[in-house]
């Protein structure tokens, strides 16, 4: 691997542009991710590259957005929805849920809906109860939508490249937090296939499975942990659907311990589904329950030391991991 | 008619909302406010015009840009200051923010993160006013972007339709964060779209606050006598950034000079002169003013933050 360094943003913005490069249909759809470059500066200069035509700034018009994203995707273009906080992703829902998701089914396989709707989740910049949600679960629970959730640079460029080249819809949930943060990616094209997990770490005492946000944290929290001779196994399943179980499932029989993070509301979180899938299929391995570490079952608050609070941190994956092995 | 301490009230509370704008940003770059924030600085007579014709019982919706709203309803700017600090003294003990203070007490049912999300919520305030025949009108503050989502449409048909004792006051300070409204809209005045809807429609200046306190008193009659809402647009210019992070790559220097030369507050000063008003009176409002917005710092900053067993109580009632 070449040693280039760039931003998780960067990453994201090469994946779009090299996709629109390659083919004409792709264009980018969304508030503000013209001339201002998106809230997080992740289309910047796109638009100075592929014009207004094909990096169309819209009104502020959520389910016209995510509806026309859809609509165009009809007729064969393949569009990339940024909706600018994923908090918003609720007023296009219905667009997203009822039609985007729904449609090849419903049509017998006789329609596709080839699209990707970006979107910053997370909390953690002082935003707030309107601009800090990770709405992730709500989605994945959707048959019909395919749910990507990168942790690193790499990752992000690759991940985006697949969904743009997916035939179905794809939300693709990013994090506030992630878009400063620097990884290798190579300046040779690549793609990374949805639906596959990684062993970010090996370890052989305990498996912590988590996605986005999670996965540097559980990473830092596993260093801490190894200089106390405890030894972590990191999966970032980068995926939430589909969901690769079989690398979840390879980890757990190895270590027969698992805590599975995710920063929404434990209750009813993407990783109970995934503590849940464990415990069915995996119960004789298991030494200890499955331990789900969630955020807080509360909105996101603006005070910074209550926001840090009620999100999986570095030392509440330390704490849980302690207890787990103790 | 205004009466000559009314216009004074007026420039007092102008001028209250300029000094607590430009006092959070000077903290906020001083790194004492974090988070962001979205600055009302040039739009302070949209807001103090309009409050001006409510009574103190009747209700306001407020925006992501809804310090002057706040302010113009009678917010107490201590509080206003102390949740911008985050603290357990503030609006919202230090949980919401900027962007979700609520002086209920006041009628003001609070401001909003998501664009648009008021204009329902005012249309529903409205229903419950009716319901309960208590004579009291909502003003529904929104922007220009608010203007273009389906909440918009949704609820201006439904207060139409329902005659409710509302009036919509669109704030088309000309952008949508870099969206012109230029290229927003395919028609030239917001306020057209009144004639769709079936209720009076109208433009307003919105530097002038005089001019901006009159039509505002005609809507609130109407909506008073059950006649139903009206839709004023008001037009104006947001002097700082969409937010705390903006380039302003959209926009010209020379256009944001020529609107600074608009200032709502030098037009009602002068205002005040020609009525005989002497320059030291006005001086001394002003004087008053910034001694309150630092009293509101000191306050803010001394004030305890809340606490995580507070905000877990918080969550259900
Ligand atoms: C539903 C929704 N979409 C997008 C945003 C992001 N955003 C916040 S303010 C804003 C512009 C709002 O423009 P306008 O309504 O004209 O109000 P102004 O900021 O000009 O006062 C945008 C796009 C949001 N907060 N909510
Ligand atoms: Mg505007």
């Amino acid at each position: 691997m070449s040693d280039r360094e760039i931003t998780y943003a960067e990453a994201l913005r090469e994946a779009m542009r090299e996709e629109m490069r390659k083919d004409s249909r792709v264009f980018l759809f969304g508030e503000d991710i013209g001339i201002y470059g998106g809230a997080f500066g992740v289309t910047q200069g796109l638009i100075e590259e592929f014009g207004p035509e094909r990096v169309i700034d819209t009104p502020i018009s959520e389910i016209a957005i995510i509806g026309g994203a859809t609509g165009a995707a009809l007729v064969g273009m393949r569009p990339v929805a940024e909706i600018m906080f994923f908090d918003f992703m609720t007023i296009g829902s219905d667009q997203l849920v009822n039609q985007a998701a729904k449609i090849h089914f419903m049509f017998g396989g006789k329609a596709k809906v080839p699209m990707v709707v970006r979107s910053p989740a997370g909390s953690g910049t002082g935003a707030a109860g309107h601009h800090s949600g990770s709405l992730e679960s709500w989605f994945a629970h959707i048959p019909g939508l395919k749910v990507v959730a990168p942790s690193t640079p790499y990752d992000a460029k690759g991940l985006l490249k697949s969904a743009i080249r997916d035939d179905n819809p794809v939300v693709f949930v990013e994090h506030k937090l992630l878009y400063k943060t620097k990884g290798q990616v190579p300046e040779e094209e690549y793609y990374i296939p949805i639906g596959e997990a990684e062993v970010k770490r090996e370890g052989k005492e305990v498996t912590v499975v988590g996605y986005s946000i999670i996965v540097p944290r559980a990473l830092e929290a596993s260093q801490i942990l190894a200089r106390e001779g405890i030894e972590v196994e990191v999966i970032d399943i980068k995926s939430l659907r589909p969901l690769d179980t079989e690398t979840i499932a390879r980890s757990v029989k190895k270590t027969n311990r698992v805590l599975v993070g995710y920063e929404p509301p434990r209750f009813g979180g993407f990783g109970a589904e995934v503590a849940a899938w464990i415990a069915e299929e995996l119960f004789d391995y298991l030494d200890a329950p499955v331990v789900r570490l969630g955020g807080e079952e509360m909105p996101p608050p603006y005070n910074p030391n209550l926001e840090r609070k009620i999100v999986p941190q570095v030392e509440d994956i330390v704490r849980e991991i302690k207890k787990l092995v103790g | 008619m205004l009466s000559l301490e009314d216009k004074l009230e007026m420039y007092r509370k102008m001028y209250l909302i300029r000094t607590f704008e430009e006092r959070a940003e000077e903290l906020y770059m001083e790194g004492k406010i974090w988070g962001t924030f979205h600055l009302y600085v040039g739009e302070e007579a949209v807001a103090v015009g309009a409050c001006s014709a409510l009574r103190p019982d009747d209700y306001i919706t407020s925006t992501h840009r809804g310090h002057g709203h706040c302010i113009a309803k009678g917010a107490d700017v201590n509080r206003m200051m102390a949740e911008l600090f985050a603290k357990d003294t503030g609006y919202s003990h230090g949980l919401g923010g900027s962007m979700h203070i609520a002086d209920v007490d006041k009628g003001n049912l609070g401001a909003t993160g998501i664009v648009g999300s008021g204009i329902p919520i005012a249309t529903g305030a409205a229903l419950g006013c009716k319901l309960q025949k208590n004579n009291k009108v909502v003003l529904c503050f929104f922007g220009d972007g608010a203007a273009n989502t389906g909440a918009f449409h949704e609820s201006v048909n439904m207060a139409a339709a329902f005659r409710l004792p509302v009036v919509f006051v669109c704030e088309n300070n000309m952008y949508a964060m870099s969206f012109s409204v230029k290229k927003a809209f395919a028609i030239a005045d917001i306020s057209e779209r009144a004639l769709g809807y079936g209720i009076p429609g109208a433009g307003v200046d919105g530097n002038n606050v005089l001019e901006m306190y009159e039509a505002t008193q005609v809507a609130v009659e109407r909506a008073r006598r059950g006649e139903g809402p009206t839709f004023l647009e008001a037009r104006t210019y947001r002097w700082k950034g969409h937010s705390k992070s903006d380039a302003q790559a959209y926009r010209t220097k020379e256009e944001v000079r020529e609107w600074k030369e608009k200032c709502p507050i030098k037009f009602l000063g002068g205002h005040l002169k020609e009525e005989g008003v002497k320059e030291a009176e006005l001086e001394s409002i002003r004087k008053k003013v910034e001694a309150e917005i630092e009293e509101a710092v000191e306050f803010a900053l001394k004030s305890p933050e809340p606490t995580l067993e507070e905000a877990r109580r918080m969550v259900y009632v």
